[in-house]
């Protein structure tokens, strides 16, 4: 069991209905494709969030990632769209 | 040699001829100063106002890390980055890079550069608030913007 804290962005907050939240993760949870496979399993809000897992992105600590990184160390995971400042 | 940086995220407007002066103060060696400034659109008329959501942290952090890259590509002699968060109006700004270096063209392809990547990999997202009163939903990332950053690395 480990512990991460979670953020969430733009629609991806709206669905889930929070912006953060820290969680205990089971073991077999390695990577970010296997934290958004356990994400989907914690609710409907979660599942409506992630259904199209191809377009999140993620971020550990601050620093892009894609959905093989390991996430074993890191202190956040951010979860949000694809961005569209500028 | 170490090319000052300027990175803000901020909720207030900035003044481009005073971030262009802060830029150039003192400095002889630069030859061409280049501004992009990025202005919200009414879309006709049916945009009432573009409410921009930002990470905290990570949206300075990936902007300078774009703006080094930036400057060692083209090698610039100095860039700033302001992007703008919270309900911004019809017209008003919303981003503003400066570049500069000692000839026109690093200026030029160095702020190109670092918009095509701001708007791809810089953690922001733009909700539409309607004329009418209603919320049109969160803004969709465009297909272009990703091309626009790919011709950087598949030339």
């Amino acid at each position: 069991m480990s512990t991460v804290n979670l953020v969430y962005f733009s629609w991806v907050r709206e669905r889930i209905g929070k912006g953060e939240e820290t969680l205990d993760l089971p073991a077999g949870v390695v990577t970010i494709a296997d934290l958004l496979r356990h994400l989907k399993t914690l609710g409907e809000e979660y599942e409506a969030a992630l259904e199209h897992e191809n377009v999140i992105r993620a971020a550990i600590n601050q620093e892009h990632v894609d959905h093989k990184e390991p996430i074993a160390g890191a202190r956040e995971i951010a979860l949000f769209p694809p961005m569209t400042g500028g | 040699m170490n090319a000052p940086v300027t990175v803000r995220v901020q909720r207030d407007d900035f003044d481009l001829n005073s971030e262009v002066a802060k830029l150039s103060a003192g400095r002889a060696d630069i030859g061409a100063v280049v501004t992009f400034s990025g202005l919200c659109r009414d879309e006709a008329g049916t945009l009432a106002a573009l409410e921009l959501e930002h990470y905290p942290g990570m949206a300075e952090a990936e902007i300078e890390r774009i703006c080094r890259e930036a400057i060692e590509r083209f090698s610039l002699e100095a860039a700033t980055a302001i992007h703008r968060y919270g309900k911004i109006m019809p017209g008003e700004n919303i981003v503003l890079v400066v570049t500069a270096s000692r000839h026109r063209q690093a200026a030029f392809d160095g702020a190109n550069f670092i918009m095509d990547f701001l708007k791809t990999s810089a953690p922001f997202w733009k909700k539409e608030h309607l004329g009418d009163g209603t919320t049109g939903g969160w803004v969709s990332a465009k297909d272009a913007d990703d091309t626009a950053r790919d011709r950087w690395t598949t030339k």
